[in-house]
Formats: C-alpha cells, structure tokens, sequence
C-alpha cells in the first residue's frame, strides 16, 4: 500500500511586518518578508507524523500557489522533511481570491494524484479559513477539517475536532481533505541535516496552461469579490496610564464607573 | 422588497445571539428570511419573528448532527434555489464559514468571511471588514452571483423588530456528499455559566503573567464581578493554564466586546489582532514597555496580583 500525501502551504508576508496594501488593493507582497505560513507548519508535522506512524510507502509532496518567492515556503518544508514540492507560478494569478486560489489548488491536486490532502486551518495574512472546506467540494472527497488531533489507519482518516459548543470525534474514508489546528502538536524545527537534503529534493514548476486553467478564471478580474477600498485603522488615541502606588485596583475601578461600565 | 436568507445558529431551538444580529444587517438589505436546520428548529421561530424574520424555513433530519457541514450546505442550497435571495448571511463561526464558502461555490457566488458591518449599496451589499491584525479596514462587496457574507458577533446591535416569521418547512435533497464525515462521537462542553467568548459585552483575559493554571481564579473572579467572559493569550494557553477554547488572537477567538480588560498580557501582533476592534480597552502590567499600553484607554503599570483583586472587590463593593 502506498499513502500519497499533498500539504497545500502558503507564502505570507510576515505577520509582525508592518502589512499593507499595494495600488492595486491586493495583499503588498513586495515590501515584507516573506515566511511560511506559520499555521501551515503544523499541516507539514501531520503529514510528517501520519508518515511515521505507517506502515505504508508514504509520499509527502508539498504544494504552493505563488510567486517567484514562494519557493522559500516549500524550502522550508522539504527542509522538514517533505519529500517534493510542486510550485504553481503564473502571473495571471496575481489577486486571485479564495475561490480562485480553490480551482487552482483542485487541479493542482488531482494532476499530482493524492490520497490525502492536508491544509493549516487558516493563513496567516488572509485568515479566512475557508480554503480546505473548498478543496473538498471542488473535489468532492470528505471534508475532515480543524482537527487538534489526526490519524490515517486502513484507508480511514479519523480526528478530533474542537468546536466551540463541542468536542467532535470526526471520520471519513479516503481520499480526503484535512485541515490541522495550532492545537495539533508543534511543528518540529528543521535540522542541518533536512536543509542540505532539501536542496536536493524536485521541485516542480506548473502554469496554469499546465492545470487547463484559464487566465479569465482567475486573477484580480477573475475574482469574484471586489475590494473598493482599505484604510488604515486610525492610532487609538494615547489613553491614561498610570503607575500602581497602591490605589492602581481603586483608580481603574473609577474609569470603569466613569465609562458606565460598573 | 428583495429577501436575504440568514443561516440560524440555533442549540435545540435557543437562537444564538450573532443571529439576532444578523437580522438586523439583513434589514438593511432586505426581508430577512432565516433558515434553521436540525433538532428544535421549529423552536426558533419565535425569537426569529421577534428579531425580524418574515419567514422561517425549517427542517428536521438526522444528517444535520451526524455529519460535519455538508448537510447545512444543502440545505441552504435548496433554501437559496427557493428564494433567489439579494444575499445570503451566515454568522462567522469555524463551521459557518465552511458552510457559507462551499455554498458560495454551489451558487457560482463570491464569498466575504468576517464582515464587521454591513450596508446596502448601489451594487450589492458592501461589507466593512478589518485586516491585517485590525491595522486595516477593508470595504468589499461581491461581484458575481448571489453575496455570501459572513458576518462576526458584535457588529450589529440586537434590535426587536416584530415580522410575521411564517413557519415553513423547506425541502431538502441530501446530496451524495453529505454523508461523507462522519460525526461519532460528541462530548458537549461544560458550562461555566460565564458567556459566550465572542458574544460577551466585556472580555477580562489573563496571559504569561498570571504565571499558573491556579491564578486564573483570580481572573475568573475579576470577570464574575463585571458578568463577563473570560479570555487568555496563547502564552497562557500553550503553557496550558486555560483551555484553548479561550483563547484571543489570530489562532484563536477574534474578539470586538464593549470592553476588554488585559491582565498580564504583552499585546503580541498575535493577539492585538484579537482584541484591536474591542471599543474599550484596559490592560494591567508590570512592564510600562509592553505593547498593550499602545492600545489602552486606560491602563495601570503594576503587579497584577494587586491590582486585580483590589479592582473586583471595588467593584463588589460600587455594586452592592
């Protein structure tokens, strides 16, 4: 038996950055660092673990949609130990929006072949988190996503998933789409070792004439959404700021009454 | 007038609070006809009445608790199929997000996830969102098909506005991938009688320095005092002092209550982009350099352990 494993990841402009937009009003990709998504960390340590613990000849690819830059993000996976990476670049992708980034990753999928797809829960720029739950229906596998908790046994996928009213134990048969949580284990560092071999291991480049895919379908005109506008947030105003001399519980639970709060 | 479906969360027939809100951004765009889905559905009638609804599309099955999501997708299909609404509004839960963008796919529709507010526009609805750690703020609407928004707790006030709510059972057509996950176990979570985390109007969240699992009870007592819902930062959480269910911050609960309360709290980007949008925000410290005083109207450089329970028996004692 042999287990195929795709990790879609995705290449963000570095959270603590200061972020903005471009002309355009699309994600400024120029002026940041850009990392892996710290969230997609987690999904490479699954699939690492999921490895592991088989008995199967597991494959692990590691899959992107981006620009030239977004070979860092499968770098730094491989250099975990993925075993090859699959680079969507096309320009025609600039500013596509979920839904889009959703056909590419589908067609992306299924020309790679896969058993098991497995996503972070969110990225850390976007952070709609929307992205597996489309994998799924474009794909039309089970959706077995915002698992703290996952395992792939006899060709079942099973896991935990913690929602707010409830603690869900989920189950599903491949193939599938898996999305992991923060809460799924840290994701381990990658050794000297694992980043020599990283630059070894293949990497692919598709287009989207690759994927059948055409421009019109996706890109900032093929969206289906349209950004107006973005403002930044104005500063908080500086509010008071006083030093505990004792009276500290006494002087906020003043402010407190004055705002009506108490 | 058009309509705009609003996807009920409801627990056995009791309508969660976002819901409420929901009506009252549907209003501005249309009527709002809410749809609720699995045990007690037709409970919730009354309350969606109240709040607005002039119709409530309801259905009972199974499939609505035994497997994850697809189901409440086809249903919300057939519901749109149905109506042919102006928009449809689902509140930004993890699994109403899942819902409203395998939805916006079926329908050939743009989705937007985490609308703070909502108005009716020349071309549809425009939806304000808040971006980058609530740096920025985003105006979005969406260009093809029918607009699926999803919409967080707190960005609308709850507004009584009586309407028929005519009771109507919906036809649903389970489709090959609804029973796809399976759902086989369920363990509900203990209620501490505090409320809802994202619903809460005042949030008292405690981090790194309240330095142990059995110094929340001071933060619990703090937020008791005050009727609020208790947070915690991932620091607290990964050391594994209180339950990640709490936690505020990007892999967290996004948080935006009336006020917010930080107690041993740095203010890592991680976490402003929980809690920036919060009306209100105090933080108590023992470092005057840390972050969150960037953000506070208020705040109180000293021991928390000081502070804090002098502050709730202060407000024990202003409160009787």
């Amino acid at each position: 038996m042999s287990l195929r494993i795709v990790v879609t990841v995705k290449y963000v402009p570095d959270a603590t950055g200061d972020r903005h937009f471009a002309d355009d009003l699309t994600v400024d990709r120029d002026d940041v660092d850009g990392l892996l998504s710290e969230l997609d960390e987690y999904a490479v340590e699954q699939a690492l673990q999921i490895s592991e613990n088989s008995d199967d000849d597991v494959e692990i690819t590691v899959l992107t949609v981006g620009p030239e830059d977004a070979k860092d993000a499968l770098r730094k996976a491989l250099s975990m130990g993925a075993d090859k990476a699959i680079h969507v670049e096309d320009d025609d992708i600039h500013g596509t929006d979920a839904i889009g980034t959703s056909l590419v990753l589908a067609k992306a999928v299924e020309k790679a072949g896969y058993d098991l797809v497995i996503s972070g829960m969110a990225s850390t720029d976007g952070t709609m988190g929307v992205v597996p739950a489309l994998l799924a229906e474009r794909l039309g596998v089970p959706q077995v996503t915002l698992l703290s908790e996952v395992s792939v046994e006899d060709g079942t996928v099973k896991g935990r998933r913690d929602g707010d009213a409830a603690s869900e134990n989920l189950e599903a048969s491949l193939p599938a789409v898996v999305s992991v949580t923060d809460q799924s284990g840290e994701a381990r560092y990658p050794s000297f070792k694992g980043i020599m071999a990283a630059k070894k291991k293949p990497v692919e480049s598709w287009d989207l004439s690759d994927l059948d895919i055409e421009a019109e379908e996706v890109g900032l005109e093929g969206a289906w959404t349209k950004v107006d506008g973005a403002a930044e947030r104005p500063a908080r105003t500086a509010g008071t700021i006083v030093k505990d001399e004792g009276e500290g519980g006494k002087q906020l639970a003043e402010f407190l009454a004055g705002q009506k709060f108490i | 007038m058009a309509e705009v479906l609003v996807y009920v969360d409801h627990v056995d027939g009791a309508v969660r609070k976002p819901t409420l809100e929901l009506l009252t951004l549907a209003r501005r765009i249309g009527e709002p006809v809410a749809v609720a889905l699995g045990n007690g559905a037709g409970d919730t009638a009354a309350a969606l009445a109240e709040h607005g609804a002039v119709k409530v599309l309801t259905h009972e099955a199974a499939e609505y608790a035994d497997y994850l999501v697809v189901p409440k997708v086809d249903a919300l299909q057939a519901a749109a199929e149905a109506v042919s609404p102006a928009a449809v509004l689902v509140p930004s839960s993890a699994e109403g997000k899942e819902i409203a963008a395998r939805l916006a796919l079926r329908l050939g529709s743009g989705i937007i996830t985490d609308a703070v507010d909502l108005e009716a526009g020349d071309e549809g609805p425009v939806a304000t969102q808040s971006v980058f750690a609530a740096s920025f703020t985003t105006k979005s609407r969406v260009s093809k098909g029918t607009p699926v928004i999803t919409v967080k707790p707190n960005s609308a006030a709850v507004e009584a506005a009586p309407a028929a709510g005519a009771v109507e059972a919906l036809s649903v057509t389970f489709s090959a991938q609804a029973t796809g996950t399976k759902v086989t176990g369920r363990t509900p979570r203990e209620s501490t009688g505090r409320p809802e985390l994202t619903e809460a109007a005042i949030v008292v969240s405690g981090g790194r320095g309240v330095n142990g699992a059995e110094n929340f009870a001071i933060i619990e007592a703090l937020a008791d005092s005050l009727g609020a819902a208790v947070g915690a930062s991932r620091a607290a959480v990964d050391a594994g002092w209180y339950p990640h269910t709490n936690q505020v911050g990007q892999t967290g609960k996004s948080v935006s209550p009336q006020l917010y309360i930080a107690n041993g709290i740095s203010g890592a980007i991680q976490h402003r982009a929980g809690m920036q949008t919060s009306k209100t925000i105090v933080a108590v410290n023992k470092d005057a350099e840390a972050p969150i005083f960037d953000l506070v109207d208020y705040g109180v450089v000293g021991d928390l352990f000081d502070v804090v329970p002098a502050l709730t028996e202060e407000i024990k004692t202003r409160k009787g």
